[in-house]
């Protein structure tokens, strides 16, 4: 488990032990060891097939995934005692790899059953459908996006630049206390990604934990993580500042995965 | 969100499910030369009625059952169903004050609109109940603008001359075997005539509800528009839940002249048999009109969630120039309910236009097939078609189908067809729940977004009604 690198005094949300989890009996996550606070960015890294989605997909509660062995807890609590929709409920957003496409249903629609959802779950306002709409515009321009776009069906014919700008916004709209970003800069050119990295920089508060899972360190050229992980055959085998990024930008994984081998656990920073 | 999740979810039972007890007068099972002038004789209907029904009759014994359509079901025995049921009236009924307190309460579960307030809703509503027409309401505003809406039986009384006119002109009495069973037998329906120049001044709804076990139930609706008539006719069913199975084959004809337009709308609720696929109604129908006059227009919407069996294809024969047939259909299947459903576009004149958008929804065991046909004469120069089938898969033990026929015979013509599969799975559930959406929220949305293209073409009210009756018949408890 990474120390702490920044002084975040921010409270624990997340805290992870011993987490296993497997897909279709094979087994991808091997014992993840991670504590997240208030406040705090941390980015996950690591070669293809590692668990960085996997994780992040345990943690929202995709039901492929079953978990094998540890504990989540969540704010306190057991986080794997609540449904999908709970945790969503609870303060926990997952910006998807790959958003579905839902022909059919409206974005505005889809927008405000979420919104009012999760509103009416904290025991706050719901909004009307032309309260919503003022809502919802004035954070899309957070996002830079076009109002036609609350018409079209949910991701429906949407670019990937499109559906990326779209998760953000549903974080920014559904304000959540763990936003777990899933390659959010997978697919996005290099204006796209600074406008979507622009929008989850407005959103990093001290009441907030953005964790975002990632290939490449160009993103976090754009969001500055308080620290990196790398996971690597199911294990956090290294954790570090943004340093650590860079220093994978140069060499790549390799060396971090032999050591790993050689050790036989996890290599401290 | 798991598979058993969705199984709970759809399944919930009839809720129209109550049997009225009502004095029935039922005629003896069998069919014969004997049985159609018994029915012939109760209904004190002319010498050539009559002659129409035994015509039919003697082709119907020389055809056979249709077995083409995508359906299974055991053998039909003819000879079991009792070709006649009506509830035994006290007395000629003057008002509704009058009509049976037991009926006006199946009504009132149902949610039948009979009272007055139904006339702020701008309907008028003739009700059927099993065979014969208890009461129809709001005569005198419809005989003002010169329309006439009234049972079958009574068209054939008071206006004998307009009803042989157009019987059977648009479905002949031979034209398949169920429509040749009903032209036999049928019992009573609607007719519907709008003079020439005449927009009818609300919208006009019939309720189909079979109350008597094992009664067969044939309507017979005609539906004719003069020159330049405009009308919207509402078609809502319910039955309540039994476990013998029950044959319904109705026929539906429809005339519309020059510039005429008929906009025909039906929502379907049928029991469709119990989640083990036992009982629930066989829904043989034949639904057909005539564009008849030049720039007429029909146009059909059905919303069918019922029945155990459904064979029915609303169709348009397109033959006055630059006339326009329309389909929206979205059909619900679950269980172990079949549907074998779609339209036939006939183009026979020119510059015709037709549209066919079908939704189908599977779930459970169910199958759904969309059979449709497009057909392009050979005079039906510069004839367009635009056809879009979409089907949606709930789990993974139902079925979908699509069974596109397109026959062209005219080189100007354009013919497209589309046609998407959908499946709501984990992936898009999980989207939803990862945004605190719940399950049955979100199965209601997709469906919603999926059938809005035809619900839109609903009246306001029957869209309404027909958005409930989805959300009843896929919400429920998640497990």
């Amino acid at each position: 488990m990474g120390k702490r690198m920044r002084n975040t005094d921010g409270k624990i949300l997340l805290e992870v032990r011993g987490l296993k989890a497997a897909v279709a009996g094979v087994e991808i996550l091997k014992g993840i060891e991670l504590a997240v606070r208030a406040g705090e960015v941390h980015a996950i890294m690591g070669p293809n097939g590692s668990g960085k989605s996997t994780l992040a997909k345990v943690l929202a509660g995709h039901p492929a995934y079953a978990t094998t062995a540890g504990e989540v807890r969540f704010e306190g609590a057991d986080l794997f005692a609540l449904a999908p929709e709970e945790r969503a409920r609870a303060g926990i957003f997952l910006g998807f790899q790959y958003p579905v496409e839902v022909p059919g249903v409206t974005n505005a629609a889809f927008l405000r059953l979420a919104y009012n959802t999760v509103q009416a779950a904290r025991g706050a306002d719901e909004l009307d459908p032309l309260e919503f709409d003022d809502f919802v515009r004035e954070r899309m321009k957070l996002l830079d996006m076009d109002p036609a776009f609350l018409g079209r069906s949910v991701n429906e014919g949407f670019s990937g630049g499109e559906k990326k700008r779209n998760e953000i916004l549903q974080m920014a709209i559904l304000e959540p206390r763990l936003a777990l970003l899933d390659e959010t800069d997978s697919g996005l050119d290099i204006d796209a990604l600074r406008v979507v990295a622009g929008g989850v920089n407005k959103m990093r508060a001290a009441d907030r934990a953005i964790v975002l899972v990632t290939h490449y360190q160009r993103l976090l050229n754009y969001i500055e993580p308080d620290f990196v992980h790398v996971i690597a055959g199911g294990r956090i085998v290294r954790t570090g500042d943004k340093s650590l990024a860079l220093e994978l930008e140069r060499r790549g994984y390799d060396w971090l995965l032999e050591g790993a081998k050689a050790a036989g656990k996890p290599v401290a920073a | 969100m798991s598979s058993t999740a969705l199984q709970n979810l759809i399944e919930q039972p009839y809720k129209h499910g109550f049997v009225t007890e009502i004095e029935a007068d039922v005629a003896p099972r069998g069919l014969s030369e004997d049985t159609i002038r018994l029915i012939s004789q109760k209904k004190d209907e002319p010498e050539w009625l009559l002659e129409f029904r035994l015509k039919a009759f003697r082709h119907w014994l020389t055809m056979a059952e249709p077995r083409w359509p995508n359906v299974r079901y055991p053998e039909i025995d003819f000879q079991a169903i009792s070709y006649y049921s009506a509830p035994k009236p006290k007395k000629k009924l003057a008002s509704m004050d009058e009509v049976d307190p037991e009926l006006r309460r199946t009504f009132e579960k149902l949610g039948v609109p009979l009272h007055e307030q139904k006339a702020l809703a701008g309907v008028a509503v003739d009700v059927i109940f099993d065979s014969v027409s208890v009461t129809t309401t709001y005569k005198k505003r419809l005989a003002e603008a010169g329309v006439i809406f009234c049972s079958i039986s009574e068209a054939v009384r008071d206006h004998p001359e307009l009803v042989r006119r157009y019987l059977g002109s648009v479905v002949p009495h031979g034209d398949n075997f169920y429509a040749a069973l009903n032209s036999a037998v049928f019992t009573d329906g609607s007719f519907c005539f709008i003079p020439k120049g005449v927009r009818c001044p609300m919208e006009l709804s019939t309720y189909f509800r079979i109350n008597t076990q094992e009664s067969g139930q044939f309507e017979r609706t005609l539906i004719v528009a003069e020159e330049g008539a405009h009308v919207s006719y509402l078609e809502g069913c319910t039955a309540p839940q039994f476990d013998t199975n029950q044959l319904h084959a109705a026929v539906v004809e429809l005339v519309a002249l020059d510039d005429a337009e008929i906009k025909y709308s039906t929502v379907q609720n049928w029991y469709a048999g119990d989640k083990d696929g036992k009982g629930g109604i066989y829904n043989f129908v034949t639904k057909r009109g005539l564009c008849k006059g030049r720039n007429s227009k029909i146009s059909w919407t059905q919303v069918e969630t019922g029945s155990a069996i459904t064979w029915k294809y609303p169709s348009c024969v397109l033959l006055g120039e630059n006339s326009i047939g329309e389909f929206y259909s979205v059909a619900l299947t679950n269980h172990h309910q079949q549907a074998d459903t779609g339209t036939k576009m006939i183009h026979v004149g020119r510059n015709t236009r037709s549209r066919i958008i079908s939704k189908g929804i599977s779930a459970g065991q169910s199958n759904n097939s969309y059979r449709g046909l497009v057909k392009i004469g050979p005079k039906a120069a510069g004839a367009r078609n635009f056809s879009q089938c979409d089907s949606m898969l709930i789990g993974d033990a139902c079925g979908a189908h699509t069974f596109p026929y397109i026959q062209v015979q005219n080189d100007s013509a354009i013919v497209e067809h589309e046609a998407t599969t959908s499946k709501i799975g984990e992936d898009q559930l999980f989207y939803f729940a990862s945004r605190g959406i719940a399950t049955e929220d979100a199965v209601s949305m997709i469906i919603n977004g999926f059938v809005k293209e035809v619900f839109t073409q609903l009246p306001m009210e029957f869209a309404v009604e027909a958005t409930k009756l989805l959300g009843l018949k896929l919400e429920g408890s998640v497990g």
